[in-house]
């Protein structure tokens, strides 16, 4: 009899380190010590925090052990499972120094102010077993509609709950849908946007990896709410995790009746088919999105018409983005008012946000709206490591803006970060701290549009590669203050004259940390300094003359042989014309007399 | 699957593998000492006699087991703890014991006082 399930992350993060054969170790353990009848090994989806890394999740005591290695496994089956004595040292729970108690996985500063819905069952079922989603209420919310209700009023019941798009755009999803149904087409067409183009984000990844049949369950939902029969998942081809996990779940789903014909019996019937992309950034763009489905390459057109009107084959379209669709079954069970209890007045539910670079919980997260920007970064996330200074956070990835400290009791909503001059995006964060040059910053956001301009419009195709040059004048010591000025105008022309929405957000990136850090942009072209010390082109290394031990490792290391001397006679110098800034001096010096300027 | 109903079928059976997993918190945990001293009195059979009996009479419980619990000399140890967090300990527990606890306190709330640490140490 069963009393005890292991659950191994399977996610991306996890596999690359290692859960594979975590699995495999577990399972030889615990047969080794005849518990295999008590014991089950599964497989499951993101549990949040993929810094620390594999993960896994132990039932029914609910406990979450990180950085499992193969070589703790071992003491895990021995001790907790055998003996019943977690093993505290591999604890994410907290715990009672003098009792040794466990305390609540969800109290822990990482969970405890988190609310999973889009997330929800990441972590707790096995991805690859339709029973697991069906057990936990699963295509129940799809029975519900089709044979409860009308297409106006599940419509009516997003629209009530004031979802919007978690793609970027935060378009009221229960209006869009309502644009679809009014149409009077033969054949419409509902469209699942995985692209996820935004560099650092990786919530729908982590949804289709831990929790595929949302999606699917979702997607038919709309289909039924628009009158539609036949639906895409457009997803990257560099997601193979997610794209095996879909098809098992689109097969099963298949198996079991509820994708198909006549699903619970009624006439209504709903199928889908995966489209792969490329992995191009522009093809998230729904219009670009709908080309590149039909086998065109992808580039965006002018809308009107939107794709509810004229979409995929010139008929009428939904497009959605995943996280949207992760929220739909929880709304059709919990209700309306539910979903727009939560969150504020004009951003409702949760968003998942992934937590990335200076920050001590490298992650996924998800926070009811409203939450303050300090609360996930500080709070959650644990603020930056090392005791470093936090500089900035960067929200909406290559579309959005940095925000300071000054502006971190922000609650987090659409509105109020568009406010502020960033945006939602799809919820990549990344917190920089004070080794973070805020103008190289900007210069690789640009330099990502510069890469991924599909090149239709000129203002984008043009126009960023300009903005680029510019960017790169600044960070070598060879813009002026005209350079500003220049790129403020390119910034403007593009925002109004760009075709899509790739090229008309591209600059705001460097408007805004021109608005919050015009002082870094000038002590590049002023004083010729890079503040934090990356603009490799105004830094200098030094060995100060007097200090010199004369030992001569630095010119050992040194891969360029910039740097001459005498073995204990005559001090070393660096010649900066010969020198790359590699840095390899600094730590060769045993002495610590090698300077960066 | 041709109707809602045989959908509402196939979450019942898939519900009793994912128990351990559902959402709701249980009315009772029901926690087994497992150490070395645990083990050796035969606190294995227990925790399985317990596993068996709840899954079977689908009882309000979550099984747990734990470490030491302190009174080697009365091992097995069962403790059965209410959503309260107020504490039932039964000592010098077996599997037909074990059973019985389920029986009656899981299902019927009933405490078993001759099995209780109170009733031992009067
Ligand atoms: C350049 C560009 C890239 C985009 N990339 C994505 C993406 O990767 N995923 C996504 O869901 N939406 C993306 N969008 C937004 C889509 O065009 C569209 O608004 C969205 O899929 C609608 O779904 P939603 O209302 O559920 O957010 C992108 C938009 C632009 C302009």
């Amino acid at each position: 009899m069963e009393r005890i399930q292991v659950l191994v992350c399977a996610g991306t993060g996890c596999t690359i380190g290692n859960s594979g054969e975590l699995i495999e170790a577990f399972e030889a353990e615990i047969k080794s010590l005849g518990l295999d009848k008590e014991i089950s090994v599964l497989r499951t989806g993101c549990l949040g925090l993929c810094g620390v890394g594999p993960n896994i999740a132990i039932y029914p005591d609910n406990i979450i052990y990180k950085t499992v290695q193969v070589a703790d496994v071992k003491e895990i089956v021995m001790e907790h499972f055998y003996k019943g004595r977690p093993v505290h040292r591999l604890m994410l729970n907290e715990s009672d120094q003098d009792t040794n108690e466990v305390h609540d996985i969800n109290k822990t500063q990482f969970y405890a102010k988190q609310k999973r819905i889009a997330l929800h069952n990441c972590g707790v079922i096995d991805p690859e077993n339709i029973e697991e989603y069906i057990a936990k209420d699963g295509y129940t919310a799809l029975g519900k509609v089709i044979t409860e209700m009308t297409s106006q009023e599940v419509v009516d019941i997003m629209k009530a709950s004031g979802l919007r798009g978690r793609g970027g755009g935060g378009f009221l999803t229960g209006l869009k849908w309502q644009f679809a149904l009014n149409e009077t087409s033969e054949q419409k067409y509902v469209i699942c946007n995985a692209d996820e183009g935004d560099p650092g984000a990786f919530m729908d990844r982590s949804i289709l990896e831990g929790n595929p049949h949302s999606v699917i369950e979702a997607m038919a939902i709309a289909g039924y709410a628009i009158q539609a029969n036949y639906g895409y998942i457009y997803i990257r081809a560099e997601y193979p995790i997610a794209v095996e996990r879909l098809e098992n779940a689109i097969k099963q789903a298949k198996e079991l009746g509820l994708l198909g014909d006549n699903i619970f019996g009624t006439d209504f019937s709903f199928d889908l088919e995966i489209r792969l992309g490329a992995g191009a950034f522009v093809c998230g763009e729904e219009t670009a999105l709908i080309q590149s489905i039909e086998g065109e390459r992808g580039m965006p057109r002018p809308k009107p018409p939107f794709p509810a009107h004229k979409g995929v084959w010139g008929k009428p379209t939904i497009i959605n983005n995943v996280e949207t669709y992760a929220n739909i079954s929880q709304i059709i069970l919990n209700g309306a008012d539910w979903f727009k209890s939560i969150g504020t007045e004009t951003s409702s539910g949760t968003k998942v946000f992934a937590l990335g670079g200076k920050i001590t919980n490298t992650g996924l997260v998800e926070v009811p709206m409203g939450t303050t920007l300090r609360e996930i970064i500080y709070e959650i996330g644990g603020g930056c490591p090392n005791h470093k200074r936090f500089k900035a956070v960067q929200t909406g990835g290559p579309s959005g803006g940095c925000l300071t400290e000054s502006q971190l009791d922000t609650p987090i909503g659409f509105d109020e970060l568009v406010k502020l001059g960033s945006m939602m995006g799809s919820g990549g964060m990344i917190v920089l701290d004070e080794d973070n040059c805020m103008v190289d910053v900007a210069r690789f956001y640009m330099d990502f549009i510069v890469d991924e301009s599909c090149g239709k419009c000129s203002p984008c195709r043009i126009g960023t590669k300009r903005m680029l040059e510019l960017l790169e004048l600044i960070c070598n010591g060879e813009g002026t203050m005209e350079t500003l000025d220049e790129l403020e105008v390119l910034a403007a022309t593009i925002k109004d004259t760009a075709l899509c929405g790739l090229g008309q957000t591209a600059p705001n990136p460097v408007l805004s940390t021109l608005e919050q850090f015009k002082e870094e942009y000038i002590a590049h072209i002023v004083d010729k300094k890079c503040p934090a010390g990356v603009c490799k082109a105004l830094l200098s290394y030094v060995i100060d003359e007097d200090k010199c031990r004369k030992c001569g490792l630095c010119a050992r290391k040194c891969p360029t042989n910039a740097i001459s001397g005498e073995l204990g006679k005559v001090p070393y110098v660096i010649d900066q014309e010969k020198c790359i800034k590699c840095g390899s001096c600094v730590t060769a010096c045993p002495f610590h007399v090698v300077e960066r300027k | 699957m041709k109707s809602l109903e045989d959908l509402k079928k196939l979450r019942e059976q898939a519900q009793d593998r994912m128990t351990m997993r559902m959402d709701e918190e249980q009315k009772y945990r029901v926690v087994v000492g497992m150490a070395t001293c645990g083990i050796a009195a035969g606190a294995r059979p227990v925790l399985n006699a317990l596993v068996e009996e709840v899954a079977k009479t689908k009882a309000p419980a979550v099984v747990l087991q734990t470490g030491c619990i302190g009174m080697c000399t009365l091992e097995p140890i069962v403790e059965v703890f209410d959503k309260n967090n107020e504490k039932t300990t039964y000592v010098l527990v077996d599997a037909l014991k074990a059973k019985e606890i389920v029986e009656k306190h899981i299902l019927k709330d009933e405490v078993i006082d001759e099995y209780t640490v109170g009733k031992y140490k009067k």
